[in-house]
């Protein structure tokens, strides 16, 4: 399906084993969990058990009493003077004088082993004075909320804001007044999704070691070994370059695993038990309680049409909460909101607001599902009332190259067009429906991200070649980027090996996050595997006594350019590379920086459902989903992530949410209440992988792993109403909400 | 709290190891005999990723307390594959990227075995149902389904 004919390539796009996965199916790939160090101790945590207290006194000593407890830490155990997210960090990592939510740690306790140290934190006793709460972000906005942090909000809140405003934003394009007169019908509706989990199935952990001298190593789970070693370092007031973070493997993250937990804690308490090196493995529990779950949002969107499927004017009025700290994603929310749509006048309005929960942590696309769930949703409604079909609609205003995004910028090369042509044609478009059965398709937008990067490769004695990643590997990226730089090295894909290396290997390199890894350590990839080629493209032309520049690279191996460069046959990669110590010495390539010319990437899903009447609970009958890959340089791990994508979306729409109880402590910290998709609940999952290459990348990729949690929550919801006439507005879409709809429908 | 002495056949191995008797079979396997491939997702038996055979049966090894395996057979994720060559099952799950993470996967190979020895020739249906256990957050499932039921084809070829 490439636009551009260039798909005669050697590698890419074909479907190689991963080269981690005899690992990960015998057992033997190392997790967080899976380390251990001689003399390792075990840490175990206070959590607050409630949502909103001041911390009156903690009293360790009878935990401190007894044998085989070797530290305590708490908060005085952690520099003062820290500001802005450093010390958002650190009064999550440990509260200070309150508590802010169920699961905020207040203690940590390292013992010789894991049962002692749960003992141990026990024996810490806590006395708190419980403070009013508050959980909603509809309540949380009002001015007489119970105020969670005097001081947090930033210059953008305008003064007489409520106080758990922290950030305010506006900002937008076009006559909006003069678009909404001009349209045949405006209409108006309000939204709520609720907070979900990343989920991941392995919780954090790690093994954490700090000396007196202030140098440490850790051993952890985790997107980003840079951020953990930041972040870290800022917290317990180390440097930065004394602290060496090795990455495991990692057992998902999807956003989660982009920030630090309890990792500065093992290291406090290493640090005070002389040394020895600590272990925290969390429950299942303290990461639904402890670590980030999405936002949850509150949102009002308008929205003027023609009859003709035109929109004149739209626009979207925000509210989300991202617990006890600053960052909610609803800038994010709002630049993705209308991304899909070519808009005359737009207008956006966003508050972030503070409320007694966990600190929110990035989740795939973050904001986007939400902001799609809105305005798909009402866009969906409007068709129905004029009687247009969604996908022609979503074609009349679809933005093209060129075109000004709702959000500001002019769009590069994107496929949303290409992408809805296809999902207009997809075979499940034409499949028959029968009673309670519905259709819903919706559009789904994220941007990509680049970010700082840096990788190194080496070509070994035999001519294969090693190259070193900063960006850990949740889902077979270690394959694309060997079957990348295979490609461009004239190689097989079995000569390369893909390593992600720790913190002292190569410069700062950003997490594994914003669907970056294929593009941004991909295309530092290539450029490195440039420079080691046109290395050997030297050391040839000296042997032959010509210039390198008469030199050029052919499958694998230095040849004369044209016969005029002279006659000499092809010298081998492995020839080079045999006598590379006589030659000058090891060759390898470097390169880093902000990798450029990132491809956004647009997505359209269409499902089935069926809606019990009796109970109201939604089956998934069929689905698809079609997005733009740019290029899928293997397209099974391209699959892979709309299939996963699209479930996580598909869990948020129809089960998942954070329930508090009236004192605010979450009632479902458990898998079996906070239930995430299974395998019976569904149907295979279709994809079609459009190819509209990326020309920022040396092979057309945009990356992947974002755009699919986003359309499945307003796509459900429109298939729902298609289905049995009932427009849900509020997640997710339980069975008991869907039969409350269709009782109201009478 | 004193310690009990748990014998054990562990992948057909003799083993050995002192429990403390709060501890599971999941803690056992992984911290006193060092096989840290079965894992712990939720240690409540919601996710699967703990699954092993006790005598046979599958279970979730963190709702089995160390000390229960003491005379009995264990057999986890790291004998599963004989020697050198790969039990198809592992082999399907590369071949068809039924992995992304790959944290659930030692979970789903365990139950998806114990599947096949008792019904060699499932429908998509019934994989989806005896694999409900298992929680996978990474692949939606597709792919691991998939793999399973192709994993059940060559079996029955091979016995055929
Ligand atoms: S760890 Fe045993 S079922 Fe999740
Ligand atoms: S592959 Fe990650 S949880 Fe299944």
């Amino acid at each position: 399906m490439a636009k551009d004919g260039l798909t005669e390539f050697r590698l890419i796009g074909t479907r190689p084993d991963r080269p981690d996965g005899l690992d990960k199916v015998t057992g033997r790939a190392r997790y967080g969990a899976d380390f251990a160090l001689p003399g390792m101790l075990f840490g175990a945590v206070v959590r607050s058990p409630h949502a909103h207290a001041r911390i009156v006194r903690i009293d360790t000593s009878r935990a401190l009493a007894l044998e085989g407890v070797k530290a305590v830490v708490t908060r005085a155990d952690l520099p003062d003077g820290l500001e802005g997210e450093d010390w958002d960090l650190q009064e999550n990592t440990l509260a200070g004088d309150r508590a802010l939510y169920d699961g905020h740690a207040v203690a940590a306790v390292a013992a010789t082993s894991r049962l002692l140290a749960e003992e141990a934190a026990r024996l810490i006793e806590v006395d708190y004075e419980v403070l009013p709460h508050v959980i909603d972000v509809d309540d949380a906005i009002r001015p007489d909320a119970p105020v969670i942090r005097q001081g947090a909000a930033d210059a953008s809140v305008p003064e007489g804001m409520p106080p758990n405003v922290v950030r305010y934003m506006e900002f937008g394009h076009g006559d909006i007044e003069a678009g909404f007169a001009e349209a045949d019908i405006v209409r108006e509706r309000s939204y709520r999704t609720e907070a979900a989990h990343q989920g991941y199935i392995e919780p954090h952990a790690c093994v954490g070691q700090l000396g007196a001298d202030g140098a440490g190593e850790m051993w952890v789970c985790t997107q980003g070994q840079w951020y953990i070693r930041r972040m870290c370092a800022a917290v317990l007031g180390l440097e930065t370059a004394q602290l060496r973070v090795t990455p495991s493997e990692i057992g998902g993250g999807f956003g989660g695993k982009t920030t630090i937990f309890m990792e500065p804690l093992s290291l406090a308490l290493s640090r005070k038990a002389g040394g020895r090196p600590v272990k925290i493995v969390m429950s299942r529990a303290e990461v639904l309680r402890a670590t980030g779950p999405t936002a949850s949002a509150s949102m009002d969107v308008r929205i003027g049409m023609k009859k003709d499927g035109t929109i004149t004017a739209a626009r979207a009025e925000f509210r989300m909460q991202g617990g006890a700290f600053p960052g909610a994603p609803v800038d994010m929310a709002l630049y993705c909101a209308f991304a899909p749509y070519k808009l005359p006048a737009v207008q956006h309005i966003g508050y972030d607001v503070l409320a007694n929960r966990p600190k929110c942590a990035a989740y795939r696309a973050p904001g986007s599902p939400m902001g799609a769930f809105a305005v798909e949703s009402l866009l969906d409604e409007m068709c129905r009332e004029l009687g247009i079909d969604p996908v022609e609609m979503r074609l009349t205003n679809a933005v093209r190259e060129g075109d000004r995004a709702s959000y500001g910028p002019t769009f590069g090369s994107i496929g949303l067009v290409e992408v809805l042509e296809a999902a207009k044609g997809h075979p499940n478009m034409a499949a028959p429906l029968g009673p309670n059965q519905g259709r819903g398709i919706a559009s789904g937008y994220w941007f990509n991200h680049s970010g700082e990067t840096s990788v190194s490769m080496a070509i070994s004695e035999d001519g294969t070649a090693q190259v070193s990643v900063g960006t850990p590997d949740i889902g077979g990226s270690r394959a694309s980027i060997a079957l990348m730089v295979a490609e461009r090295l004239g190689i097989p894909y079995e000569d390369v090996r893909v390593n992600v290396v720790e913190t002292g290997a190569l410069g700062v390199n950003e997490p594994t996050h914003g669907s970056r890894a294929t593009f941004a350590s991909g295309k530092a990839a290539v450029v490195a595997a440039e420079q080691a080629i046109a290395e050997m493209c030297r050391r040839a032309a000296a042997e032959w006594g010509i210039d390198a520049e008469a030199v050029e690279w052919v499958d694998g191996a230095a040849q004369p350019a044209g016969p005029n460069a002279g006659r000499f046959p092809p010298m081998t990669i492995a020839e080079i590379a045999g006598k590379m110590g006589q030659t000058g010495g090891p060759i390898s390539g470097h390169h880093e920086g902000l990798p450029e010319g990132v491809g956004a990437s647009f997505g359209a899903h269409v499902v089935d459902v069926e809606v019990d009447p009796e109970t109201g609970r939604v089956t998934i009958l069929r689905y698809v989903v079609v997005q733009d890959a740019g290029r899928a340089i293997h397209p099974a791990y391209v699959e892979g992530q709309y299939q996963g994508g699209a479930v996580q979306g598909i869990g948020w729409a129809l089960n998942e949410e954070y329930v508090y109880d009236d004192r605010g402590r979450l009632a479902n910290p458990a898998f079996l209440d906070y239930r995430v998709p299974v395998a019976s609940d569904l149907p295979m999952i279709d994809t079609v992988i459009v190819e509209v290459p990326n020309p920022g990348h040396p092979y057309g990729v945009r990356g992947v792993g974002e755009t699919g949690i986003t359309p499945p929550l307003p796509a459900i919801a429109n298939a729902i109403e298609d289905a049995v006439g009932v427009r849900l507005t509020h997640l997710p879409m339980s069975p008991s909400k869907v039969l409350a709809a269709l009782k109201g429908r009478g | 709290m004193s310690k009990v002495h748990v014998t054990t056949t562990v992948n057909g191995d003799a083993v050995e190891f002192l429990a403390d008797p709060r501890e599971t079979l999941l803690d056992c396997l992984r911290d006193h005999v060092g096989l840290t491939g079965t894992k712990e997702g939720c240690g409540t038996g919601d996710c699967g990723a703990c699954s092993v055979e006790m005598e046979g049966v599958l279970v979730c090894s963190c709702l089995v307390l160390g000390v229960e395996a003491n005379g009995k057979r264990v057999d986890t994720i790291e004998g599963m594959s004989d020697g050198h060559d790969l039990h198809p099952l592992q082999r399907k799950f590369i071949e068809h990227a039924a992995l992304q993470c790959g944290f659930c996967t030692p979970g789903f190979l365990v139950a998806a075995k114990a599947l096949l020895a008792r019904s060699p020739d499932p429908t998509e249906e019934e994989v989806r149902y005896w694999l409900a256990g298992n929680l996978c957050r990474c692949t939606g499932y597709d792919k691991i389904v998939r793999a399973v039921m192709d994993a059940a084809a060559e079996m029955r070829q091979e016995a055929a």
